[in-house]
């Protein structure tokens, strides 16, 4: 999970950032002094959670909530405990931790953040392999929220295996799935889509550059295993 | 009076003596900026203002495990919310024993 820390005090993004490091599937990419400049940064950048601090001045915590029409899933730091019945008002937070915090407490509130991110794309299925049903032309339909909703083949950029989970990312927008790896190449036009290394799937057309072992797909740099790397090269119109 | 101890730290740093100089590196940095604005608010009777700056300083004396200190100070910041400030001596003492504290680490 791609998280980021958004509170006025160094001491207490420190320490959140610190119990971040000990989860390995849990990556803070960008800490923040104040609401303004997050939100700024989600509008340009995709997170998974979000560790906001409800007491800040000029903008708080509620107010930047209330600024996100698609808010991240949230867990609220704060020193004040009486805003806790407020918090769970907003379906967006999953848990909320008072200063100080403890390892332990933090790493329930992680666990929670898990089953919040994860959990939509499992309700209304019976397995990962039903999760991606048909293809129909350029057309690959997902089941998410007992929706099957529909993704445009061409407009996928990358997809890539996180667990029991995919995650399919495309122009506009991006889609975690419980499914496998295996289950969407099966789905995606071969002419397209190549494997390039055990966790992820690209759209060869989408490729900005290519460097050593890896590929720059829009902002993503993917790794390309060494067994991959010839049917790569023999996808790519050489000069 | 209780003195301030870095229990708290060492409990949640897992033993990661880096880790741990560099939270009190930054208590060291934030904590005295904290307090002169709290002060400067206080001696104004802006007392909203000081009480934010009393609910922020709260998590250092968090902390820096003061556990009775730090309920003095959550009744201050709510004396300060209704104009009021009691316990202001008392707020003030807390913030002389961290200083010291800070200073001799």
């Amino acid at each position: 999970m791609n998280c980021i820390i958004i509170d006025d005090e160094a001491a207490a993004r420190a320490i959140i950032s610190h119990f971040c490091s000990s989860f390995n599937n849990l990556r803070v990419i960008e800490e923040f002094p104040n609401a303004i400049q997050a939100i700024k940064f989600l509008n340009q950048n995709e997170v998974d959670l979000i560790f906001l601090d409800i007491h800040m001045p000029d903008f708080t915590g509620i107010d930047f909530i209330q600024t996100l029409k698609n808010p991240p899933k949230i867990v609220l730091t704060t020193s004040d405990a009486n805003f806790a019945i407020q918090a769970f008002e907003y379906d967006c937070i999953v848990d909320y931790l008072v200063k100080p915090i403890s390892s332990e407490r933090f790493t329930k509130a992680i666990q929670k953040a898990e089953n919040a991110v994860f959990k939509p794309s499992l309700e209304g299925t019976n397995s990962g392999a039903e999760n991606i049903e048909t293809t129909s032309g350029n057309d690959l339909y997902v089941n998410i929220d007992r929706r099957l909703i529909k993704i445009d083949i061409p407009s996928i950029y990358l997809v890539e295996a996180k667990g029991d989970y995919i995650q399919i990312k495309t122009e506009d927008k991006n889609y975690t799935v419980h499914s496998t790896l295996k289950k969407i190449e099966d789905k995606l036009p071969i002419d397209l889509f190549l494997k390039v290394h055990r966790s992820f799937i690209i759209n060869v057309k989408k490729i900005i550059d290519i460097e050593d072992n890896s590929v720059l797909i829009k902002k993503d740099v993917i790794p390309v295993s060494r067994s991959n790397r010839p049917e790569l090269m023999k996808r790519l119109n050489l000069l | 009076m209780e003195q301030p101890n870095l229990s708290y730290i060492h409990s949640m740093s897992g033993g990661d003596k880096l880790f741990e100089e560099k939270l009190i590196n930054i208590l060291k940095d934030e904590f005295p900026n904290e307090r002169k604005i709290y002060y400067q608010n206080y001696k104004s009777n802006n007392f909203k203002l000081a009480a934010e700056n009393v609910h922020k300083l709260k998590h250092k004396i968090s902390i820096l495990g003061l556990e009775k200190s730090y309920e003095i100070a959550v009744a201050f910041e709510n004396n300060l919310l209704e104009g009021n400030t009691n316990l202001g001596q008392e707020f003030e003492s807390i913030l002389i024993s961290i200083t010291n504290y800070l200073e001799k680490l």
